[in-house]
């Protein structure tokens, strides 16, 4: 009979336990990160107030508590690509924004990215992606990371291509890829020299008008 | 995708950028965003209300009304702003569904009001939110079952039948609706008398009667009288056959009624009695002879048709079938499980009751459903502390279910309750639209004397309150007259027309218009006075089909060119050339166009008025109301 009543008593421990951890979460979950003042974001980013203001107004609509973390991250991203699985190369850039490295995407550190890519210089917008290619931030790209990122690339592209994806394509881009950019031939790209072959590049160059008009 | 999504677009598109140094080729230009980037703001006015929104929040759904160029219909250049005569209260809604992307449905409104708003706004309800799709689901199912039974009802029994239905449909439904003629009400009546009769019969027999002289047990009544029973019997035997082949032969759909739950009902009623006849006296079978007997019983379900009550019961347990058979399938697990327990705790003891498991069915039968009989008790006290808990058990296993099966039956039983006060409203409502359809005809019939009397343009010593909609209204009818080239007028003329026609008809023959409905004219069909009654009759019975359906109808009658001089009254009947009426015609109506007038007064009087040069026959016998207004009407 005791035992009984022992093993009664230790379920409701238990529970009482993982009821608070889940209260604790509602608590965090609660919480709502408000960024800096618009004037600071105007001077930090190249865009200007009434950008801001749309921009702000968009994110905060659709995170109310003011911050995206990866799965909501990854959701969001796999929605332009319903073919095949973004997931992947969500995760690498959830990490290129996620420039404070705390998991969670707050509304600076989505306003800097994009004020980069879409208003920086050239050189800003070449040592974004080197930084978005670097997995490991070591300041290398070696061919085991390119190979990630291009497989999570073709990833994108879903099982139905025409023509069909037949061998290894990924590592024969990537293999491609190295020819192009490696100049010393020594496996790692540094930024330098990622930067000069791009710029060396022209169908690259060309390309770059990709980010008129996005804003 | 999902139209929140549209904010993240600039997004993925700078994210982009990774791709580039991969790319083998050139990226595509970018496609050219004419529309300006800059948000404004959009002002729109709902019934007064004013609503501020920003552009981009409206254009998300780019297939709504307000989301496309739809909304430039309603703009309004003075105001500068979208102006909709709606609802205000649900424009919120509506608003908030662009703003938060999940439309929500609020409780305390009129689902079909919700509806007809989604409606206008272009907006599909299948994306109301998990939250309130549930609740909007409930209530719209229960509008539509709401709209079925009403147009049921409508439609159903107490609508006259068409004059050319056949001897077998008017049997049927003298069968399925018996208030509708006094020999249905009189044969239902008996039937519901023998059914009672054969009962009583079926119970009486049994009951030990004083025996007959030089006997001494007890007879059973039915042995004494033997042959009165067998004979009330018969009787009632040949009424429920004759019943029963009368609705065979009526039924619109044999198949069907032979499978419906009353015709098997019927035919078990009756059988034991023609399986008796026809069976030998032999002892052998006179065992099944008797268990034949006893489905004579179930002539007492013959009372459902008779009964309301009873049919809602059949239907609340035919509809918690589930909550039944659940009830019983637990019943059944609990009565095995306790049974054995009790039948091992008592297979010690002597002279135990409790000789096996099935005999031990009927201890926890007794015990659940806390009967108690006391035949059978434990003794052990193991087998006691059983027995008590079977019981206990037994109070909630039988408790459970029973609410459910109570709420349904509440639910149908109001639901034939709101069925039958929305008949009995229903005919308080044609009576109203009747007498409105009455007034708008009267007011066009009076407008057209007025007219007359002007002689078209007349110079109006005041003009008449008629609203522009009236106006343009007797303006066509005017016009659907000059196109027929006939006239409208009330059924009063008409029938005295049929009258005075009937007179000089035979000579007008030759000159008869044709019709289509022509065909069933003759003078015979136009005897006055039974024309009359029959008019009125296939008036009272047209109008009331008339209120099936839509408000607006425009059956007409036209039975008289006006290609005929103006004429006195008198002078008809001296005029037989080209005066040809369809009097035949089977089904004729005023001319009845409903519109939203107000029920006109009390009718009165109105003093005959002189015979009129008027090119018709409207002489004002109408004892019908009209406007009190006397007023000329100035012409169109």
């Amino acid at each position: 009979m005791g035992a009984v009543v022992g093993t009664l008593t230790m379920q409701t421990k238990q529970r009482t336990t993982s009821r608070d951890s889940i209260d604790d979460e509602l608590e965090m979950t609660m919480v709502s990160h408000r960024p800096e003042g618009l004037e600071q974001l105007e001077a930090q980013t190249n865009f200007s107030k009434q950008e801001l203001q749309i921009l702000y107004r968009g994110f905060k609509n659709e995170c109310p508590s003011g911050m995206v973390n990866e799965e909501t991250f990854k959701h969001i991203y796999a929605q332009f690509f319903p073919h095949g699985d973004a997931s992947m190369y969500a995760h690498y850039l959830f990490n290129a924004f996620d420039t404070t490295n705390n998991g969670s995407i707050k509304f600076k550190d989505f306003v800097m990215g994009l004020s980069t890519l879409l208003r920086g210089t050239l050189r800003e917008k070449l040592e974004w992606t080197f930084h978005l290619y670097d997995i490991n931030n070591d300041g290398y790209i070696n061919r085991e990371e390119m190979t990630e990122i291009v497989r999570a690339i073709y990833n994108m592209m879903g099982k139905y291509t025409y023509p069909a994806l037949k061998g290894d394509v990924p590592q024969q881009h990537v293999d491609a890829f190295f020819q192009k950019m490696d100049k010393n031939k020594d496996g790692v790209l540094t930024l330098e020299e990622f930067v000069i072959a791009c710029q060396e590049d022209e169908t690259m160059m060309r390309s770059m008008q990709l980010f008129e008009n996005v804003m | 995708m999902a139209a929140g999504v549209a904010t993240w677009l600039p997004f993925a598109r700078a994210a982009a950028v990774g791709w580039l140094p991969l790319a083998k080729k050139t990226m595509p230009k970018p496609p050219v965003d004419k529309s300006s980037r800059s948000d404004e703001i959009l002002y729109v006015n709902v019934s007064g209300v004013r609503f501020q929104t920003w552009k981009n929040t409206l254009d998300r759904y780019p297939d709504t009304l307000l989301g496309s160029s739809e909304k430039e219909f309603f703009y309004n250049e003075d105001t500068q702003e979208f102006f909709f005569d709606r609802d205000p209260e649900m424009f919120r809604h509506i608003l908030n569904f662009y703003r938060t992307g999940k439309l929500h449905y609020p409780r305390h409104e009129c689902i079909q009001a919700f509806d007809e708003e989604l409606a206008f706004y272009g907006i599909v309800p299948e994306i109301i939110g998990d939250c309130c799709m549930e609740e909007y689901r409930d209530r719209k199912k229960e509008n539509q079952e709401r709209l079925a039974e009403d147009t049921e009802a409508n439609e159903g029994m107490d609508a006259p039948l068409p004059p050319d239905s056949t001897s077998r449909e008017r049997l049927w439904r003298a069968f399925e609706n018996p208030h509708t003629s006094t020999m249905a009400l009189v044969f239902y009546y008996v039937t519901g008398f023998f059914i009672a009769v054969s009962v009583i019969a079926n119970v009486v027999e049994t009951v030990p009667c004083r025996p007959p002289k030089g006997s001494v047990n007890d007879l059973p009544c039915g042995e004494k009288f033997g042959l009165a029973f067998f004979c009330m019997d018969t009787a009632c035997v040949l009424i429920f056959t004759f019943e029963y082949l009368m609705r065979l032969f009526a039924a619109p759909s044999r198949c069907k009624f032979m499978r419906s739950v009353m015709s098997v009902i019927d035919v078990v009623a009756i059988m034991p009695y023609y399986i008796g006849l026809v069976m030998p006296e032999n002892e052998d079978v006179s065992g099944a002879f008797v268990t034949l007997r006893v489905f004579r019983v179930f002539r007492i379900f013959k009372f459902s048709r008779h009964s309301q009550g009873l049919r809602i019961l059949g239907y609340t347990l035919k509809s918690c079938a589930s909550e039944l058979g659940f009830l019983l399938f637990s019943l059944t697990m609990a009565i095995i499980i306790f049974a054995t327990v009790m039948f091992y705790a008592e297979k010690g003891t002597k002279g135990s009751t409790f000789t096996s498991i099935p005999a031990s069915f009927w201890y926890t039968i007794v015990t659940m459903t806390t009967l108690g009989y006391g035949d059978m008790v434990p003794n052990t006290i193991a087998g006691k502390i059983f027995g008590s808990i079977c019981s206990l058990s037994g109070v909630l296993v039988i408790a459970l279910p029973v609410p459910v099966i109570v709420s349904n039956f509440s639910r149908i039983y109001h639901q034939n309750q709101r069925a039958d006060k929305m008949r009995a409203q229903q005919k308080v409502r044609m009576a109203r639209i009747r007498m409105a359809k009455k007034g708008t005809t009267n007011a066009f019939l009076q407008y057209k004397e007025d007219r007359g009397i002007g002689d078209g343009d007349s110079t109006a010593l005041c003009v008449k309150n008629k609203s522009a909609f009236e106006h343009q209204h007797h303006h066509l009818l005017h016009c659907l007259e000059k196109t027929t080239n006939h006239e409208f007028t009330d059924e009063i003329n008409y029938s005295e027309l049929c009258m005075t026609e009937s007179v000089g008809f035979r000579t007008s023959r030759s000159t008869s218009l044709s019709s289509h409905q022509g065909a069933q004219n003759n003078s015979t069909g136009c005897c006055p006075r039974r024309a009359r009654r029959r008019a009125a009759m296939r008036l009272a019975n047209s109008t009331v089909s008339v209120s099936r359906g839509s408000v607006q109808e425009l059956d007409t009658l036209h039975f008289k060119t006006t290609s005929i001089p103006p004429q006195t009254r008198s002078s008809l009947n001296a005029q037989c050339v080209n005066l040809k009426l369809n009097c035949g015609n089977p089904d004729y109506t005023a001319a009845i166009i409903s519109i939203p007038t107000p029920p006109s007064n009390t009718p009165d009087e109105s003093p005959p008025l002189s015979p009129v040069p008027i090119p018709g026959i409207l002489r004002n016998t109408r004892a019908t109301a009209y406007t009190h207004d006397t007023v000329k009407v100035s012409s169109l």
